[in-house]
Parts: structure tokens; sequence; C-alpha cells
């Protein structure tokens, strides 16, 4: 078996991807050429950085900070606003032919459901709605850990566009799989899962926490145990596609959460650890490891782990 | 293994130096070593920001940073005093790359803090020759001229007060007329680096600039630096080839406020 004979080609509702590989919100994604060089190291689609109704400059430095086993980060949501995203997204869209899913970022359901239908005009192939951000006041997770507040962004945000909706999920909640359920009792075509887990790092010297929002959102090796988690639980009481985020640095961190029920994957901090050239590198790993285990389908890796379970 | 501190690294100054009206230079220890000249630092100033520092001086016993007080980060840097702490992460970026024996160098301003270790780099090869120009826009501004005491500096002043009459890319043309080089190498305000950049792209001059943008995460992941097709100012940079800034349509243009918006050169 070559390794163009092995398909890792994927769906998630009507997207289709040439591999499972994703870029994540944040990353790289403020600005049409950063986004054009993603594309061109072989990403499947792109999730643009949230994007709100107002320009937002973020909290002051420091928005970042390394730490054992990943980065903690509390960048507060920048962005240039809806209005000056128009033209990032439509020159995008001109140089690349890969899908590309505007993430928004909103107060309450008119904010979400103006922020998608701009995105559909500007020719976003999908919406991504940030549900789940840690650290920004007001938006991301103080919605997206209340039930009946994801039930109605959801259900108003479905109703007013047509191109397919993710939710973005965070693990800091008790019980994710019930958030799952009701954005997908409410429209959502496909669950994101999971956003960076809530996290500090203190200055021991100065006896002061490094980023100046204090807290922030812990991504990279350290969460990836997190993140399959949550795709399993959700994949286990959903059935529209779960695409799993959360310390994918290898092909082998990717098979963990295709196995766990993921239908494809973002890559976040890798971009860091492993180079712009992550997306290209982690689909060659793929396809030699399924080479190896004898698979010619993506297909029949995603959810293996359910079907193995017990009880 | 990696040569860069990621997390920051509390130093005490071991020294402050007022290099010219409103302009410093602090020194400390720092574990690092083998800092290129154009690299940059993160460094913190705990509890109020964090901004990168390009390396002024660069030795065995100590590194250093100079800038001038602009804003309030370094209205706060520049009010520290020996013995006081800041955060340092880094070093950062890809630094200068010296090519040939013959070098034109042009400083803008506080550009000349990121040349000067380049310079003492350029030197420290006996058979290597560099011409410096150092741009300022009057007399009072200029800072290392004992430190260049050595070296074939040529100043331009805008207001006259001393050396060429003029900017810097204007004098570094009138030299590149009479004089080959091999490689001109420039740093200071970005109108100043285009002029320089399109003078030597037009008569196939090797040329490097080192660019400033806002930069945030200083990793390369948050693609708030990122000009042309994602080139990022803080991983890919902030030193580009001539060629590659010919194929960037906002360098010497526009750039990004924190927002990502575009915002006027």
């Amino acid at each position: 078996m070559k390794n163009d004979e092995i398909d890792t080609s994927t769906r998630l509702s009507t997207l289709v991807l040439k591999n499972p590989f994703m870029l994540a919100s944040g990353i790289m994604d403020e600005d049409a050429g950063s986004m054009i060089r993603i594309a061109k190291n072989g990403a499947a689609a792109i999730i643009t950085k949230s994007i709100g109704t107002k320009q937002r400059e973020g909290y002051a430095n420091p928005t970042i900070v390394e730490v054992d086993c990943g980065i903690i980060n509390s960048m507060g949501l920048p962005n240039p606003g809806i209005e000056a995203y128009g033209e990032e997204i439509k020159l995008v869209k001109k140089k690349t032919s890969i899908p590309i899913i505007g993430s928004i970022f909103g107060r309450d359901e008119k904010e979400f459901c103006l922020l998608a239908k701009k995105m559909e005009t500007y020719g976003a192939d999908a919406v991504e709605l940030n549900l789940s951000c840690p650290h920004a006041k007001g938006y991301g997770l103080e919605i997206g850990s209340n039930p009946e507040k994801v039930g109605n962004i959801v259900a108003s945000v479905k109703s007013s566009i047509s191109i397919p909706l993710l939710v973005k999920l965070s693990p800091n909640v008790t019980d994710i799989v019930e958030i799952a359920k009701t954005a997908e009792k409410n429209g959502a075509d496909i669950i994101t899962a999971v956003n960076s887990v809530k996290a500090m790092k203190i200055d021991i010297e100065t006896g002061l926490p490094v980023l100046s929002n204090k807290i922030g959102g812990y991504s990279g090796r350290a969460i990836k145990p997190i993140g399959v988690r949550c795709v399993y639980e959700i994949s286990k009481e959903v059935d529209i596609p779960v695409v799993g985020v959360g310390g994918i640095l290898t092909a082998e961190d990717a098979i963990e959460y295709f196995m766990a029920g993921a239908s494809a994957v973002q890559i976040g901090s890798a971009v860091y650890y492993r180079g712009v050239e992550v997306f290209k590198k982690l689909n060659n790993e793929l396809k030699e490891w399924m080479k190896r285990h004898g698979y010619r389908k993506l297909l029949d890796i995603i959810g293996l782990a359910q079907k193995n379970r017990r009880g | 293994m990696k040569n860069e501190i990621t997390c920051p690294r509390i130093v005490e100054i071991k020294n402050t130096k007022i290099e010219a009206k409103n302009i410093k230079t602090i020194f400390f220890n720092f574990p690092s070593k083998n800092i290129i000249p154009g690299q940059f630092l993160m460094i913190w100033i705990p509890g109020l920001d964090e901004i990168p520092m390009s390396v002024s001086y660069i030795s065995d016993r100590e590194i250093g940073f100079t800038f001038r007080k602009v804003g309030e980060a370094t209205r706060a840097l520049y009010d520290l005093k020996k013995r006081d702490k800041i955060g340092v992460r880094g070093p950062y970026g890809n630094g200068f790359t010296i090519k040939g024996e013959k070098i034109l160098v042009v400083g803008g301003g506080t550009g000349i803090a990121t040349l000067a270790p380049l310079i003492e780099k350029i030197l420290s090869t006996k058979k290597r020759r560099v011409t410096v120009i150092f741009g300022v826009k009057t007399k009072d501004e200029l800072f290392f001229t004992r430190r260049f005491r050595n070296i074939d500096l040529k100043i331009s002043t805008d207001d006259g007060s001393i050396g060429f009459k003029g900017v810097a890319s204007e004098l570094a043309e009138k030299i590149i007329n009479n004089e080959d080089f091999d490689q001109v190498i420039t740093c200071g305000p970005e109108k100043m680096m285009k002029k320089i950049v399109d003078i030597c792209n037009s008569r196939k001059i090797p040329v490097q600039a080192s660019l400033e943008r806002y930069i945030k995460c200083g990793i390369g992941l948050c693609g708030q630096c990122c000009i042309g097709e994602g080139l990022r100012v803080c991983k890919d940079g902030p030193v580009f080839e001539g060629d590659t800034l010919a194929k960037i349509p906002e360098f010497g243009y526009f750039k990004r406020d924190a927002s990502g918006r575009k915002i006027k050169i």
C-alpha cells in the first residue's frame, strides 16, 4: 500500500476536508496573508480569529507564557471588528480553495446573529461560535457554560444562516455533554471540543501572576487527555460530527482523538512546537501510521474506541 | 536543546547608562548565550507590560538593550535603577546574516542600537570593512559615538546641526553611488528602510532590514505581527532580505494596531 492510496479525507456536515487537520481559531489567522500561508502548508480548513462586532485591542502584554507541557494565553479577543474583517475573508477566499470558517464571539443572540450573517456574506464556508473563551468578561465561557443561553444563541444563529454551524465548547464546565446535546438539539451541525483550559502562572520571584489578565487558557500537550475525554463523552451522546482540539502535536495524538470519535481535529499550539509546516507533517505521519496498521481510510479509525467499548 | 528562555526569567539590573537625552541602556546578566545581533528579547516590566527590545550590547559578561522613552512601558523602564528586577525571555527572531567583506550599515535614530552589536561582529573578522551611517533629527540625539570612535562613521542630521544635512537614506544613496558594497544592512524608521531597500534592490545589492511591528506572543503563534504572506516579524524576522521585502506590499506603507486593524506608517 502506497501513501497516495491512503484516504485521509473526511467530512463535517456538508464541508469536505482533504485531510483531517484544520487550523484552530486564534493562531495566525487575523489577516488574509497568514491564512494563505497556512493553507499553502496543507491545512484542510481554517478557523479565523474570533471576530466581534467592534474593534478590540485585547489585553496588555504579557498575553502568553510558556509553562511545562504547554502555553497559557490570555490575548483578550483582539480583533479588527467584523466590518474591517470582510476584506481579509474575501482575500483569503480568492487565494485559497479550502473551507474558511469564521469564528465569532458576541454578548447575546443579536450580536451572534449579526456576526454570523456578515461572515456568510463575506463568503465564509461555515461559522464557529466561540462559546468557550476562558478569559474574556461577558463573552465566551461566561455564555457557553449556561445551557439555556447556548440553546438560544445556537437556535437563533442557525435560523439566520444557511452555511454549517460549528459550536466550540469549553472543558471548564461540570457537564460538557449536556451543553453539546443542547447545541445539537438547537441546530448545531458540528461540535468543536475543546477550547483552552483555565490556568494561571505565578512568577515566584516577584510574587505576581505573569499574564496581565492573571488567568488564561492552557493549551498544548498537557490538555490532550482532557480533550480526548471530552470528545469521547460527547461523541457517545450526539449524532453530529465532533472536531477534536487540544494538545495535538503528532499524528498519534490526533489518532487518539479520531478513535474517541472526532471526525477531524484542529491544530493550534503545534504551530509553535513544530512550525507552520505542521499540517503537512501530520498528514504524512498519519498516512504512515495507517499504512503500518493496515488502514486504508480515516473513516475506519473514527470512533474505534467507541465501538470497542464495553458497557 | 533550545537556546531560548521561554518563560520570563527574573534578572537584576547590573547597571544603567544614559546614552543621550531620553535614551538609556539597561545592562544585566542573561543565561542564554549565543545571541545573534538583530535578535530581540521580550522584556517584562512586572505588573505593567511586556515589550520587545533588540539587544544592543552582547558580551560574555553581560548584555544590554537601549531604548528611547516614548510610551508608558519605556517610561517605566527608564526609571528603573541598578538592582531593580525585570523579566526577560528570548532571544527571539532570526538576527542579521553578514554577507561579503565590504558592508554599509545604515541606522536611523534608535535603530542604531540594534545595529551596534552587528557592527562589532562585522569588525571581529579582520578582512571585513564597514561604513556606518547614523541618521538623527538633530545633533543632541546622537549616541554611541564613543563606541564607534574607530569606525568609518558618517552622520546625517535633518537640521544640518552636524554632518550631512538631510535624511540617512539620501546620504546612503550618495555613498552607494560612489562606492561598491557587498551588502547593506539597515534598521530605523520604516520609510527610511523602504527607500534604502528600493535603492539596493534596483542596483542588485544584497540588503537586509530589521522591521518593527506590534508584538504580542513573540513566538510566532498569535499572528499579530504578520506581514505579507504570513511572515511573522517575531519568528520569520525581524530581519528580512531585500527580495522578500520587495514582495511585501505593506512594507513602508502600513502596519497593524493591537486590534489587527491597518494603520498608515
